[in-house]
């Protein structure tokens, strides 16, 4: 069995790392300084193997705070952190749909 | 109405109170996430890309106007003021927060409702006919059966943790309206050459990655076997489906790799040596379960009174007459299906309003019952035929009267890629475009029956495998594309659709919808041929000419 330290893993591109917060399964990032935001643009940005590893895993490591914890490609435009895919915008800004809402009429 | 006894209600509160519990445990850090996350699925509770999901059962699809009202308190105080009704008779609350789930689940079993076994290996939620006990062509109430399954296969303990889930469908009627051939285990009641009412038995149908139609290993099961033999089936499902590959894991995989005829005599031998145990169901087991089934005290009333002939000079209310309201099996009674599709909007989602309000008229004019159909609709099923003016004036008032049920805008669809982690596209955007496509009732009169299933994985929860029209999301190079099928249908002629065409972007799926609509016009031989006729007529190649020729 692969032990998490020897894990390898593949890296194209700038990368965040992503969970769901434990007490409500609000969408966070891991920031650089080891804690959890709900702003995709304070996330830290790797963009090889060896960094996405080591965020990575110091993310999975912190279990009470968050689950469901994995890399997320991400665009950089400007100064500003983008969601790379049409999964990742969908859960940094929820449904593409309107709510349902009073008596739905 | 089925009542619970003392037995079911402390079974459903201790169960929160260990729930309680176990989330106390994790939010401290005493449990991790992979020894909380079956726990968790135990009691229906998943993590969504967004947030929580508690998936509740509403078993059989009947519901009290006090159940339905709980379900509006949940859906108010605990999560968005909305919740979504399912393919599986369940409702799903999007937005609930850990830490207030075992309140939530709390106040749901004040009301006997619950999340067990909605998700998880194990037995889940048994469907049958939302129909039931009220429909004209119906042998008997099948929910008898399908409470004598959930009493025994609830927390069951060598059942917890099979390969896979595993669903069971009973349906009593002529007209299949439950599905039981595409379940794990279908039953479907009928009579025997002497008369008898009794179960044929189907395994191993199911959609998903491996979509399969349910073969027959049992034509004809006297009740009293009833549990014996789905014991058997269980038995040998526990023991020999796959563990090794979760996609070969449920019961279809087992019986197309064993062959049914194989995998039935296999049944048959466990069987024998069980039949005349305690689970064999003697009269008064069955007469008790009958017992607690309660029926309306319906008024001697008679057909068509003369305030229906009256109101159906209303041109909108004889529209959503003709296309909502079915014959009951009680003189002066009608069945009403609500439609929870109203044009644009996201289908099988109700809020918590208009959940209120829907209490209220069960209350008022259904003697307090309500169904959900697996097609995402609910259902009054006692409404008396002199109050359907009423009755129409108030679900107008409330949205959830558009005259479609049956028709092209009463789409299944899934949450899709705009609530599931498991999808890849999106599906209610798309349903929402199609009726809107198909907005006008007339075009959608004149097109007839016609079901559209949306996905938006393989995964199948929109059952667009068996949609007159089916469509499938996946994923191309970061893109969502979606494959379509026609030639479904999901009744007791269940069949899989056929590809029609090579998969097209999201912004072409209503187009292809439209085309096909128009195939079918044109190809229909009289507007009496329903779409599914037509197409066991004409086959795939005159739909693919006509859509794909140009594209």
């Amino acid at each position: 069995m692969t032990s998490p330290l020897q894990q390898k893993i593949k890296v194209t591109g700038p990368n965040v790392v992503t969970a769901n917060r434990l007490g409500d399964g609000a969408v966070v990032y891991r920031t650089a300084d080891g804690g959890w935001a709900t702003e995709i643009g304070q996330a830290a940005v790797v963009a090889d193997a060896s960094a996405a590893l080591q965020l990575l895993n110091a993310a999975k490591a912190d279990g009470k705070r968050a689950v469901d914890v994995y890399l997320a490609p991400v665009k950089l435009e400007g100064d500003g952190i983008k969601p790379g895919n049409l999964r990742e915008t969908i859960r940094m800004r929820g449904p593409t749909i309107d709510l349902p809402a009073g008596l739905g009429i | 109405m089925y009542h619970y006894d003392d037995f079911d209600r402390t079974l459903v509160a201790e169960r929160v109170g260990e729930f309680r519990g176990q989330v106390t445990r994790r939010l401290a850090g005493e449990l991790t996430e992979d020894e909380f996350k079956s726990l968790r699925l135990m009691n229906g509770v998943y993590l969504q890309l967004h947030a929580y999901m508690l998936r509740i059962a509403i078993p059989y699809g009947t519901l009290s106007s006090d159940q339905m009202r709980r379900l509006a308190h949940v859906a108010r105080r605990f999560d968005r003021g909305y919740g979504h009704f399912t393919t599986r008779q369940n409702i799903q609350f999007n937005w609930i927060k850990l830490a207030e789930l075992p309140d939530a689940m709390a106040a749901l079993a004040e009301a006997g409702l619950h999340g067990m076994q909605t998700s998880g290996n194990c037995v889940r939620n048994i469907t049958t006919d939302q129909w039931a006990g009220v429909a004209p062509d119906e042998l008997e109430d099948p929910r008898i059966w399908a409470e004598l399954l959930r009493q025994h296969l609830t927390l069951h303990p060598e059942f917890s943790f099979l390969p896979r889930k595993f669903k069971i469908a009973v349906s009593a009627a002529k007209h299949d309206r439950a599905a039981v051939k595409v379940h794990d285990l279908g039953l479907y009641m009928h009579k025997n050459a002497e008369g008898e009412v009794g179960f044929e038995v189907m395994v191993g149908g199911g959609l998903g990655r491996t979509p399969f139609i349910g073969k027959t290993i049992k034509p004809f099961l006297h009740k009293r076997d009833l549990l014996s033999y789905v014991e058997a089936v269980l038995r040998l499902y526990n023991q020999y489906g796959r563990r090794d590959n979760i996609y070969k894991a449920r019961i279809k995989i087992l019986v197309h790799d064993k062959g049914a005829e194989a995998f039935g005599k296999e049944v048959d031998a466990e069987w024998q040596t069980i039949k005349d145990s305690a689970l064999a169901l003697e009269p008064d087991v069955i007469a008790d379960i009958s017992s607690r089934f309660s029926y309306p005290e319906y008024l001697p009333l008679s057909d068509s009174p003369q305030e229906l002939e009256a109101a159906r000079k209303d041109a909108a209310f004889a529209a959503w007459h003709e296309n909502a309201v079915t014959r009951h099996r009680m003189p002066g009674y009608a069945i009403v299906t609500l439609s929870l599709k109203p044009v644009g909007k996201p289908p099988g989602d109700a809020t918590a309003d208009q959940m209120d309000r829907i209490a209220k008229i069960a209350d008022q004019y259904s003697f307090s019952e309500i169904r959900v159909g697996h097609e995402q609709n609910l259902v009054l099923p006692h409404v008396a035929q002199r109050d359907l003016p009423a009755v129409w004036r108030e679900l107008e008032a409330i949205g959830v009267a558009t005259p479609n049920v049956g028709l092209v805008s009463d789409i299944i669809a899934c949450p899709g890629l705009d609530y599931c982690s498991l999808a890849n596209a999106r599906a209610i955007p798309v349903a929402q475009e199609i009726s809107k496509r198909f907005a006008d009732p007339r075009v959608a009169k004149d097109l007839g029956r016609l079901h559209v299933n949306i996905s938006g994985c393989i995964n199948a929860c929109g059952h667009h495998h068996v949609g007159h029209i089916g469509i499938l999301g996946v994923e191309k190079n970061g893109e969502e594309f979606y494959q379509i099928t026609i030639g479904g249908r999901a009744d007791e002629r269940a069949e899989l659709g056929t590809l029609v065409g090579p998969a097209v972007p999201y912004e072409d799926v209503a187009d292809i919808v439209e085309d096909i609509a128009e195939a079918y016009l044109a190809l229909r031989e009289s507007p009496a041929e329903k779409f599914i006729d037509t197409f066991s007529r004409v086959g795939v190649e005159p739909f693919k000419e006509r859509v794909y020729a140009t594209r």
